[in-house]
């Protein structure tokens, strides 16, 4: 599907990180602003980081209008991706659906619905009569958190996971980009506030430009170039049960009583938890928190009550203190961050991949991922998405 | 999941305590001559080393008492718990017996099957 070179001496530009929004960056690097000279380096496997541990939700229903902006960016991308790549995504727009369960939930999912359809995306409220139509095993009056009403964004859904990483890999590699798997970056080398390379376990490799894109690990990273991000990292962790007959067919995710489940074409729950309430770099997480989940899912779906789980995995999210990313220039001349996609990464691959090309290529942002660059971290500039992101808060 | 060793109340499940994230940082003296960028950084940006790593923990469901931990993070081995008032040990390097190529631990790490 796509070669594994040896990494040669020097490039234009190195991607540290095989995920999809890595794949992606040197998919629209070469595609759109002609650069080819590329190497994306992946300490272990294609897509083997966070781009195959989340639950492969899609949704762009973010409240502040920067947001909205890219994570629709993003969807439209998604929309077109199969017939782009030549592979299929498996991108089945089959609604996200986030739940209220308090007046307060109410107050804010309302108000985020009307910002979202004046920025024209196609959220929409639902009484709980409406969910029941929707989702009829759900349980909506007889617990603790009742539900009250729900935001529905019906452009919202799931893709494959894979098959993003797969397939930006296999028409990067056909423009020439390099693709090196098991080659861990273990330092970024500057002089005089230029970046010069990236050592890796293969060795020294040079470049004009380091694009990093490396989620959990990137403040690490970022550390050997003597560049200080405002990330923490922590454990995510989720779960899927045995397959079952079709169930549900859209995606449910509840902020309050932390519970997010959808159906895989497999027919497993695909079950997302929280993240471990303390800075890990463990692929694991702990266990009161899939219990937290679980607890939650079982109340808010009786009929899932003798269903067993068949995996868990954690994976390691990098946790901005707005909850919304950094893709963003720094400043060591040559070094770009993409980075602080916390919990909800995955939806935005396309998107931030394509901007990020404009800016690695450019030396400057794309007008959509301007507002998100370092310096909001002292003018003050936020883009406060704790209520969107839902995860990390 | 790990065991955290409350110096009040002895070896507890993390589940009864919170994270209070890094230990020692101090507000900066000159707070009306800062200026954005120091700002910022005391605000906004903590450590967050893959390793080594001092932070604060409340025993929230049993004590209420706040106490620091030197935790190694790539492992989540706690190597130090200290109070409050006491001297900040200094723990430069630590053996860690659990060698893989990322520096992650073999067991439940998620890339390696665990061995009974």
């Amino acid at each position: 599907m796509w070669k594994s070179p040896r990494p040669k001496k020097t490039y234009d530009v190195i991607v540290v990180g095989g995920g999809g929004h890595g794949l992606g960056t040197a998919y629209y690097l070469a595609k759109e602003h002609g650069i080819k000279n590329i190497a994306v380096i992946e300490k272990g496997w294609l897509g083997g980081g966070n781009t195959g541990r989340n639950t492969t939700i899609i949704r762009s229903n973010y409240l502040w209008n920067e947001s909205a902006n890219l994570y629709d960016h993003s969807i439209k991308l998604w929309e077109n991706l199969s017939q782009e790549l030549n592979y299929n995504m498996m991108f089945s727009q089959r609604g996200v659906m986030n739940l209220a369960h308090n007046e307060h939930d109410i107050k804010e999912m309302k108000r985020r619905v009307s910002a979202n359809r004046l920025n024209g995306l196609d959220t929409q409220w639902l009484e709980t009569k409406e969910i029941k139509k929707l989702v009829p095993i759900m349980n909506t009056d007889n617990l603790r958190y009742p539900v009250l009403g729900a935001a529905f964004q019906p452009r919202g859904g799931v893709a494959r996971h894979d098959a993003i990483a797969w397939g930006f890999a296999m028409r990067a590699d056909e423009m020439g980009v390099d693709i090196i798997q098991n080659c861990e970056a273990q330092s970024i080398k500057t002089r005089s506030g230029k970046v010069e390379g990236v050592k890796t376990s293969k060795g020294f490799i040079r470049a004009k430009k380091v694009a990093v894109v490396a989620s959990g690990h990137t403040s690490v990273l970022a550390k050997t170039a003597g560049v200080r991000l405002p990330l923490q990292s922590r454990p995510l962790q989720a779960l899927v049960s045995e397959p079952i007959k079709p169930i549900i067919n859209t995606v449910v995710m509840s902020n309050a009583v932390h519970a997010y489940v959808s159906q895989s074409d497999k027919g497993e729950l695909v079950i997302g938890a929280g993240t471990d309430g303390y800075n890990s770099f463990t692929q694991r997480g702990g266990y009161d928190v899939i219990e937290e989940t679980v607890r939650a899912i079982v109340e808010l779906y009786p009929i899932f009550g003798k269903m067993k789980m068949l995996r868990q995995w954690g994976g390691i999210v990098d946790i901005c203190p707005d909850a919304s990313p950094i893709i963003s220039k720094c400043e060591i001349k040559g070094l770009y961050f993409n980075c602080g996609w916390g919990t909800g990464g995955f939806k935005a691959t396309p998107g931030s991949a394509n901007v990020f090309a404009h800016t690695v290529a450019n030396d400057e942002p794309h007008k959509i991922n301007a507002p998100f660059n370092l310096e909001r971290f002292s003018d003050g500039r936020l883009i406060d998405e704790h209520g969107a992101a839902a995860v990390a808060h | 999941m790990i065991l955290i060793n409350c110096p009040y109340c002895g070896e507890r499940d993390q589940s009864e305590f919170s994270n209070g994230g890094e230990a020692h940082v101090a507000r900066p003296e000159n707070s009306d001559s800062l200026n954005d960028k120091d700002w910022g950084q005391y605000v906004f940006y903590r450590d967050n080393p893959k390793g080594i790593f001092y932070e604060r923990w409340v025993h929230s469901h049993g004590c209420r008492k706040w106490f620091n931990a030197v935790r190694n993070t790539a492992t989540d081995e706690i190597l130090k718990i200290y109070k409050v008032d006491e001297k900040t040990p200094k723990i430069d390097s630590f053996t860690n017996t659990l060698k893989t190529p990322s520096g992650e631990p073999k067991v439940g790490s998620g890339n390696f099957t665990v061995k009974k």
